[in-house]
C-alpha cells in the first residue's frame, strides 16, 4: 500500500511539517520536526527513485480522478532524480542550519523560518513531480512566496530590498509562465502534460502556441536566472541568511531548469523548440555571454557570497549551452551539470556559512591566513572550488568534460573553447580567495591560537558529507552520467 | 461636551454591532452551502474575516486583537492546513489515493460530500486567519 502512495507522500510529508512547525513554536522543536520531515522526504525520494528504476514511469491520479480530467503526478527517471537531489540538499543543509539559524535569524521567529523552509521544499518537490501544467504554476508560487520570506529573514535591512526585488522579478516570471500555460490551454484544451504533448503537433500552426512558447521561454529564463535576466539572483543570494542561500543555490534554479527541460523537450518536443522555433538562436548567445561575462564579473567581487552568486549564473550558462546542443550527449551533459553544480555550490556556500559564523563577514580580502584558524572549513572550500573550476577527479571535471565532448560532437568547436576560457576565469576568482586564505600573512596578530576558531561539528559534518559525495561522483563519474543519460533519453523520447 | 474615543462614531459603532452577526452568519452560509450553490472556503473565509476587519476599523485594532489574538490566528492558520491535509492522509490510510473522497464513506456520493466539506472547512479557517493577520499586519504599521 505504501509503495503505491510514494508520489503523494513525497509532497504530503514536507507540507504536513510546515503547519506543525508553527504549532510547536519552540525553536529546537521546530528544527526537530523539520529535520525528521526532511529525512522522511529523502527516504521517500530514494524509495521512489529505486521504484522508478525498477518499474519505469509511475502515474499517480490525485483524488482517484484519471489523467486528462484530474491532476496527475507523473514520475519518470528525469524528475525522480531531481526530486532525490532536492531532498538530499535540503536534508544536508537542514542539519547545517541548526547553529547557523540560531546565530543569524531573529530569535522568536525560528519556527516561522523552518515552516517557510518546509513550504519551499514542498513547492520545489511539487514542481518536479507533477504532470499537470497548471499545477506546476501553483507549486511554483508556493516555493517562490516562501523563498521571498526566507530571503527577508536576512540579518541586514538590505535583505528586505533583495527580497522585494526578487519578488518583483519572480512575480513577472511566474505570471509569464501562467500566461504561457493559459495560451497552451486555449490552443489545445488540456493542461495535462502528456495530453499537451500529444495535441501540440496538431495545433503547432496556431498563433496561440507560438505566444505560449515565447511567454514560457521568458518566464522560465527569469526563474532559472539565465544571463540577461539574472538581476535578482546576486542580491538575493548575498542578503539571505546563508543557510537559505546554500539551500536555494542547490535547488531553486535547478528545479526551474528542470521545468525548462520538461516544457521544451517533453511537451513541445526538441524538433519544435530547437527546430521550428530556433530556440538555440535565442538561448545559446545568452548562455555563452552568461558564462563568459559572469565569470569575469565574479573575479571583481569582494564579497564571497556575491562572487559565488555570479559564478552560479555562469554555471547556469553552461547548463543552458548544453541544453542548446539538444542531442542525447548535450542533454546528458546539462543534466549531469545540474547535479554536480548543485552539490558544489551548496558545499561552497556552506563553507562560506562556516566562515561567516566564526568571522562575522564575507569580505574575501580580509581572510588573511584563515587556513591556520579554520583548516577544515578552508579545505572544504578549496576542494569544492577545484570542483567548480573542473579539475580532474572532481565532479566539475565530469560535467565539463561531457559538455565539451557534446559540443565537439555537434561541431561547435567555438563553444567548447569558450567553456575552457571561462574555466580559466574560474581559476582566477577561486584562486584569488584561496591565495588570501592560505598564503597571505596576517597583518595583525589574532588572539586565537591555531585551530581554535573552527565552526561547530554540526556545521562541518554536513559540509563534509557534501564534499565527500562530490568527490565520490567525481571519481566514479559514470554513476551520475548513467542516470543523466537515462533522463536525457526519457526527455528526448517524449511521453510514451 | 468632551467625547471619549470610544464614544465617537456612536452611530457607526451601533450599526456595526448589528451587522457583524449577520456577516458571520452569511459567511457560514457561503461556507456550508458551497456544496450546493456558489460559495466555498475561500469566499466564506474572506467574508468571515471581513467581520473582524470591520470591527477593527470601527472599534480600533486594540479591541479586535483582544478578541482574536495573533497567536490564535497562527494556530488557526496551521489547523486549517492540517485539516485539509489530514483529510488527504485519511483517504490514503483508508486505501485510496491522496484526496480520494470516495473512501470516506460507504457510498461514493456521501464520501465526496464529506471530503469536500472537510477540505473546504480547512480552507475557510486558514483564509479567515490569513486575511485577519494581513489586516493586523498593515494596520499596526505606521
Amino acid at each position: 500500500m505504501i509503495a503505491d502512495q510514494l508520489p503523494a507522500w513525497q509532497i504530503v510529508i514536507p507540507m504536513l511539517a510546515a503547519p506543525l512547525c508553527v504549532l510547536v513554536r519552540n525553536s529546537t522543536a521546530a528544527w526537530v520536526v523539520a529535520m525528521v520531515a526532511n529525512l522522511l522526504t529523502l527516504l521517500n525520494a530514494w524509495a521512489l527513485f529505486v521504484q522508478i528504476r525498477a518499474e519505469g514511469v509511475i502515474r499517480y491520479a490525485l483524488g482517484g480522478w484519471a489523467a486528462p480530467t484530474g491532476i496527475e503526478y507523473y514520475v519518470d527517471i528525469a524528475n525522480a532524480s531531481v526530486i532525490l537531489l532536492v531532498s538530499f540538499i535540503s536534508s544536508v543543509v537542514m542539519v547545517f542550519a541548526f547553529h547557523s539559524v540560531r546565530k543569524t535569524v531573529l530569535t522568536g521567529k525560528h519556527y516561522l523560518f523552518y515552516s517557510a523552509w518546509m513550504l519551499c521544499l514542498t513547492g520545489l518537490l511539487g514542481i518536479c513531480i507533477t504532470g499537470d501544467a497548471f499545477n506546476v504554476f501553483v507549486f511554483l508560487e508556493i516555493s517562490s512566496l516562501s523563498t521571498y520570506m526566507l530571503i527577508a529573514f536576512g540579518q541586514d535591512k538590505r535583505a528586505f530590498t533583495a527580497s522585494f526585488r526578487y519578488l518583483i522579478m519572480g512575480s513577472i516570471g511566474a505570471s509569464f509562465i501562467l500566461i504561457g500555460i493559459g495560451f497552451l490551454y486555449a490552443a489545445t484544451g488540456t493542461l495535462n502534460m502528456v495530453d499537451l504533448a500529444q495535441r501540440i503537433p496538431d495545433a503547432e500552426s496556431k498563433r496561440a502556441v507560438l505566444v505560449a512558447f515565447s511567454f514560457l521561454t521568458i518566464g522560465l529564463m527569469i526563474k532559472s536566472a539565465v544571463f540577461p535576466l539574472h538581476g535578482w539572483l546576486a542580491n538575493a543570494y548575498q542578503q539571505a541568511p546563508l543557510v537559505v542561500t546554500a539551500f536555494l543555490a542547490g535547488t531553486a534554479t535547478k528545479v526551474s531548469l528542470y521545468v525548462l527541460l520538461r516544457f521544451f523537450f517533453s511537451i513541445f518536443g526538441p524538433d519544435y523548440s530547437f527546430g521550428a522555433m530556433l530556440l538555440n538562436v535565442v538561448l545559446l548567445p545568452a548562455a555563452v555571454a552568461g558564462f563568459l561575462l559572469m565569470s569575469l564579473v565574479a573575479i571583481y567581487q569582494t564579497d564571497l557570497r556575491r562572487m559565488l552568486a555570479y559564478s552560479s549564473v555562469a554555471q547556469i550558462g553552461y547548463i543552458i549551452a548544453a541544453f542548446c546542443i539538444a542531442s542525447q550527449a548535450g542533454l546528458t551533459a546539462g543534466i549531469v551539470h545540474i547535479f554536480n553544480h548543485a552539490l558544489i555550490k551548496s558545499a561552497l556556500f556552506m563553507s562560506v556559512g562556516c566562515i561567516i559564523y566564526q568571522v562575522g563577514h564575507a569580505h574575501s580580502r580580509s581572510f588573511d591566513n584563515l587556513f591556520s584558524t579554520m583548516p577544515f572549513t578552508v579545505s572544504a572550500f578549496i576542494i569544492s572550488g577545484l570542483g567548480l573550476i573542473g579539475v580532474p577527479l572532481t565532479v566539475g571535471f565530469v560535467s565539463k568534460f561531457s559538455l565539451i565532448g557534446a559540443s565537439m560532437e555537434k561541431g561547435w568547436w567555438l563553444i567548447g573553447a569558450m567553456v575552457l576560457v571561462s574555466s580559466l576565469f574560474a581559476i582566477v576568482y577561486i584562486g584569488r580567495v584561496v591565495e588570501v586564505m592560505l598564503f597571505r600573512k596576517s597583518r595583525m596578530e589574532t588572539p586565537h591560537s591555531v585551530g581554535s576558531n573552527e565552526a561547530p561539528l554540526m556545521m562541518l559534518v554536513p559540509l563534509y558529507v557534501l564534499v565527500a559525495v562530490s568527490i565520490w561522483f567525481g571519481i566514479s563519474g559514470s554513476t551520475t552520467l548513467d542516470v543523466a543519460g537515462q533522463a536525457a533519453r526519457a526527455l528526448l523520447g517524449g511521453y510514451q | 461636551m468632551k467625547l471619549y474615543p470610544r464614544q465617537r462614531h456612536r452611530v457607526l459603532q451601533i450599526v456595526t454591532k448589528l451587522i457583524i452577526p449577520f456577516v458571520l452568519l452569511f459567511a457560514l452560509y457561503v461556507q456550508f452551502h458551497g456544496d450546493y450553490g456558489p460559495g466555498g472556503g475561500f469566499q466564506a473565509g474572506v467574508i468571515f474575516a471581513s467581520a473582524f476587519i470591520l470591527h477593527g476599523l470601527i472599534f480600533g485594532l486594540q479591541r479586535t486583537r483582544q478578541v482574536l489574538t495573533p497567536n490564535v490566528l497562527r494556530v488557526l492558520m496551521s489547523l486549517g492546513v492540517l485539516l485539509y491535509l489530514g483529510t488527504g492522509v485519511l483517504t490514503m490510510l483508508l486505501g485510496g489515493n491522496l484526496l480520494d473522497y470516495n473512501m470516506l464513506a460507504h457510498d461514493p456520493k456521501t464520501g465526496q460530500h464529506w471530503g469536500i466539506f472537510l477540505v473546504e472547512l480547512g480552507v475557510g479557517i486558514t483564509v479567515t486567519a490569513v486575511m485577519v493577520s494581513l489586516f493586523y499586519g498593515f494596520a499596526s504599521k505606521r
